[in-house]
């Protein structure tokens, strides 16, 4: 293998300490023994234990959760239904139009997603809580569950679901059959997406949600404006500590798969040969 | 004893099971079929045979029913078939990518369309045993189709489309991935399934070899047009013009004008040499007017080679040999006549090299009898 030169050793260490240094310092702190984030007084994990007693940062996660995964799976079926009238439907009047207005939300500022929908829910009267934050949520993530979702359409071989027409099955369970089992990873990742993005919205939430309910994100930024305490310190560790595990399990595991796959069509090979 | 021979199309009592009636496809302003009117008969292995592009595939996904045509109709098993969804349809098709579901393994791909009948499980299961038996899969039975290798996929996409056991199945170049002799194999493979199974194969290839051997009937197409249907004999030794006799197998194609003359025709096509003579055969109906533009088409085999001016023979022609194409049983000797045509002969190597009288620069005389050469008007 070839050695790295200086050059390369030094900018990959300054580029991962950019990256990461905040999140370590963070780690780091969150096992303080003292109340004062920034004076190092031993190793402690009782942070943690008073998380778990803080009534209303165990509420916010719970609510965190219910919007994340029912905003989620809302955005998945709306988002991979749209990314199928993209892709198949071919041309008709006001495609174009109807596919630049899936994305534009993509690009559009959040404040003014959050300002708009929170006007939208004043002028119906609805009262704001854990349902609008599932709407709000709902319609920006399902524009990127279709961005994920099309491109897997795009390269996904038709004739499998002819195939399945011509089999003997109706439309919709050619889809469930056969173009739903076939792209369920991208729909899975969509769907993680989706639930990341709820997971760590803070402008939209702020908007749309009420009195009644607060997420996490908003908890947070609440608590922060009061002084940093390492308790938000436990708690966004154990954040950090969820997405990694997610991260990198996901990955080996698709990794895994690609590996098995690879090994398989050898061996059909060989058997051909 | 004679066996009765197998021909529904020369049989006015028979009705057909697939009629296509002035049917009209175009794509935007592109047309792919014109106007196509033509009837496949039960238990025929019918073949559509031509270029690229000419529109096999599109007549093929109108009687799935994955297009509808633009204009005039398709009746299968006399059944107007506007409107009916492939689903509904008593077809099955072979796609020409095979369509494998790759999420399923080889049982359960065969299986997939018997699902879709609400039969009982166990006749299912044999029914799907039988399929892997008939397709020698069942060792494959639990491998998913990507651990498979290509010759086996092929199999199982023809088990699938099979197990439904379909009035008419629909072969979109199954065998276009195979090499020569597992593609051979898989001809006489499919002939015997046909021929067990009864059903009606229509299969698209661009391979002339393939049709020949395996079709009842082959329809030679060209530009979203059938040109001739025939039996594969008859496509070869009477073709209905120069394009299907070229398109099938090697042909020479001499031009000339031609003049009615005792039993047939002589044709005029260079100066000062005798006119070639072809005669006429009973119920050929062609007609020329006399100096009429006429193509004379003679297979390379029955063109005989000569050192000496042949006697008696009254198509003799004189020309220098180009180029010799040896291909072991076979050698191809390439002659240019005195006006520049260039006419392929073709002999059997029945001696051994040493012992063959012709070689490069020979001049030599090329003879056919006044039946050999097809006269064609276009
Ligand atoms: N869905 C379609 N849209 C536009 N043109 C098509 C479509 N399907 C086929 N064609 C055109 O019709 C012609 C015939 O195609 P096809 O039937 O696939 O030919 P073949 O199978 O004989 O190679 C081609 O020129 C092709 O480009
Ligand atoms: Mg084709």
């Amino acid at each position: 293998m070839r050695r790295l030169s200086w050059f390369n050793v030094t900018s990959l260490t300054l580029g991962f300490a950019f990256l990461y240094l905040p999140m370590v310092i963070l780690v780091i702190y969150s096992f303080n023994a003292s109340k004062l984030v920034t004076v190092w007084a031993g190793f402690s994990t009782k942070w943690y234990g008073e998380l778990l007693q803080n009534q209303a940062f165990l509420d916010a996660a719970w609510v965190t959760l219910k919007v994340g995964v029912a905003a989620s799976t809302l955005a998945t079926v709306l988002g991979t239904m749209a990314a199928l009238v993209l892709v198949r439907a071919g041309r008709f009047p006001g495609r174009t139009l109807f596919s630049g207005m899936i994305y534009a939300p993509l690009v559009m500022p959040e404040v003014i997603t959050g300002l708009s929908l929170l006007l939208l829910f004043i002028s119906l009267g609805v009262d704001r809580g854990v349902f609008t934050i599932i709407l709000a949520h709902t319609t920006f993530a399902m524009c990127y569950v279709s961005v994920v979702v099309s491109s897997r359409l795009v390269t996904f071989d038709q004739s499998l679901e002819e195939a399945a027409l011509d089999l003997g099955c109706s439309p919709f369970s050619a889809f469930r059959l056969v173009t739903l089992p076939i792209i369920a990873p991208a729909v899975i990742s969509g769907w993680l997406l989706a639930f990341t993005l709820s997971l760590d919205d803070l402008v939209i939430a702020s908007f749309t949600a009420g009195p009644s309910a607060t997420t996490l994100p908003i908890k947070i930024f609440s608590a922060v404006r009061l002084g940093v305490s390492p308790e938000i310190n436990a708690l966004c560790t154990i954040m950090i500590s969820i997405v990694a595990v997610g991260v990198i399990g996901t990955s080996l595991a698709t990794k895994r798969a690609a590996q098995r796959q690879k090994r398989d069509e050898q061996a059909a090979a060989r058997a051909a040969g | 004893m004679a066996v009765p021979v197998f021909a529904p199309w020369d049989d006015p009592t028979q009705k057909p099971l697939i009629q296509f009636k002035g049917v009209t496809k175009r794509f935007g302003d592109f047309t792919a079929i014109d106007n196509q009117t033509l009837d496949i008969y039960t238990r025929e292995f019918f073949a559509l045979l031509g270029p690229s592009g000419c529109g096999k595939t599109t007549m093929m996904r109108m009687l799935a029913g994955f297009e509808q045509p633009t204009e005039g109709q398709i009746v299968i098993g006399g059944k107007d078939m506007k409107g009916v969804p492939p689903n509904e349809r008593e077809v099955n098709m072979m796609f020409q990518s095979y369509a494998l579901f790759p999420h399923l393994s080889v049982w359960e791909n065969i299986a997939f369309g018997l699902r879709r009948m609400n039969q009982p499980k166990d006749v299912l299961e044999a029914r799907v045993e039988e399929m892997l038996r008939l397709t020698r899969l069942t060792k494959f039975a639990k491998r998913k189709p990507h651990q498979i290798s290509g010759g086996q996929r092929q199999r199982v996409a023809l088990a699938r489309s099979l197990a439904r056991a379909p009035k008419l199945l629909l072969l979109d170049e199954p065998l276009g991935a195979l090499d020569k002799k597992l593609r051979e194999e898989t001809q006489f493979e499919l002939m015997d399934i046909q021929e067990n199974t009864g059903t009606t194969f229509v299969i698209v290839t661009h391979d002339q070899e393939e049709a020949m051997t395996v079709a009842s009937r082959i329809a030679v197409m060209d530009e979203g047009r059938v040109i001739q249907v025939a039996t594969p004999s008859n496509i070869y030794e009477a073709p209905n013009s120069v394009y299907v006799a070229d398109f099938i197998g090697d042909v020479n194609i001499i031009e000339g004008a031609a003049k009615r003359a005792g039993d047939g025709y002589d044709i005029t096509w260079a100066e000062g040499v005798p006119p070639l003579h072809t005669r006429k055969e009973e119920g050929e109906l062609i007609s020329i007017p006399d100096g009429g533009k006429a193509y004379l088409a003679i297979r390379p085999e029955k063109v005989a080679i000569h050192t000496e001016k042949p006697q008696g023979m009254t198509n003799a022609v004189q020309g220098r040999i180009i180029d010799v194409a040896y291909l072991g049983n076979l050698s191809t000797y390439h002659v240019r006549l005195a006006n520049g045509t260039m006419v392929r002969a073709q002999t059997a190597n029945t001696r051994r090299l040493a012992l063959r009288p012709f070689t490069w620069e020979d001049e030599v005389w090329l003879s056919w009898t006044d039946t050999a050469a097809i006269l064609l008007a276009e």
